[in-house]
């Protein structure tokens, strides 16, 4: 990927084409790209997983210690309805 | 999710002040909130003093608020500005020319790690040790690749929707969105690239 020209435009399309945005025939393009270099290809593929496990890590509910709630609700003025 | 969110809250019931409401408000949001705010800044005094500003200003001025985007939208607004300024804040010597517009013309880095990690068994990815990790990698973002990177990949908001909360074009925040992202796989193929070999040495 550093070192062939031809690597470079398909690095600036890569948000879409794990987004799923990218058009087919820019898809089709890199498919064929990354078949042929081994660069690339871990590039995609570590990029894709990189992605996936910060999603993993979102998809878990936030959850907000129940002090830092507390303290939330009393500095709004809100501490009546911290039972609830 | 092993709760249901409550009720998406009433506008027109928080614009005539209902406290009720604002509760409802403080519920939904709070959370994603605080998570925002604990990513941006590190540290739980720094985050609670965010959360806390964002609401106190939402309450404020949730008068003037005119619905040109989503609630949410408005809230990760102000909680996004707080951040950053709380960042200013702590760090004075960070000038406006960190987020001017004219560094998003720096063009995509290029990769530089080339080690393919995805083999590695699916308990490594995200077992403690490595949940510490990718954390590390979120906190050395540079700031405003940060913020896009929550917004949208942990926060889920749409590009469209990240652009509004940070007054950015849709061009400018894909080109953040995707430099966080190969930054973050340069560091993750540290951690998990070494991962790999200690567990060829094993």
């Amino acid at each position: 990927m550093t070192a062939h020209a031809e690597c470079r435009p398909l690095l600036e399309s890569l948000s879409d084409y794990v987004d799923g945005t990218l058009s087919e025939e820019l898809c089709e393009e890199i498919r064929r790209h990354i078949a042929e270099c081994r660069d690339c290809r871990i590039v995609v593929d570590t990029l894709q997983k990189t992605i996936l496990l910060y999603h993993a890590t979102a998809s878990e509910p936030p959850n907000i210690p129940s002090n830092v709630r507390d303290r939330l609700f009393r500095s709004l003025k809100l501490e009546d309805y911290l039972q609830k | 999710m092993t709760q249901t969110l409550p009720q998406s809250p009433s506008i027109s019931a928080l614009k005539s002040g209902d406290r009720e409401e604002f509760v409802r408000l403080v519920d939904r949001f709070s959370a994603p909130i605080y998570r925002l705010a604990m990513k941006m800044l590190g540290n739980q005094q720094d985050a609670e003093d965010v959360l806390q500003n964002t609401f106190l200003n939402a309450f404020k001025h949730i008068h003037s608020f005119e619905e040109r985007s989503s609630l949410s939208t408005w809230l990760y607004r102000i909680a996004s500005n707080e951040a950053l300024m709380m960042i200013r804040k702590r760090r004075p010597e960070t000038t406006m020319a960190d987020f001017s517009p004219e560094k998003d013309e720096d063009e995509v880095y290029s990769p530089i790690q080339f080690v393919d990690w995805c083999c590695l068994p699916e308990d490594e990815f995200l077992s403690s040790e490595a949940r510490l990790a990718l954390d590390r990698a979120i906190q050395r973002l540079p700031d405003k690749l940060r913020i896009v990177f929550i917004l949208r990949d942990l926060d889920g908001l749409s590009i469209e929707e990240t652009s509004q909360v940070l007054d950015l074009s849709q061009t400018a925040v894909k080109t953040r969105l995707l430099r966080a992202r190969l930054t973050l796989r340069e560091q993750l193929s540290s951690y998990y690239g070494n991962r790999l070999q200690k567990r060829s040495k094993a």
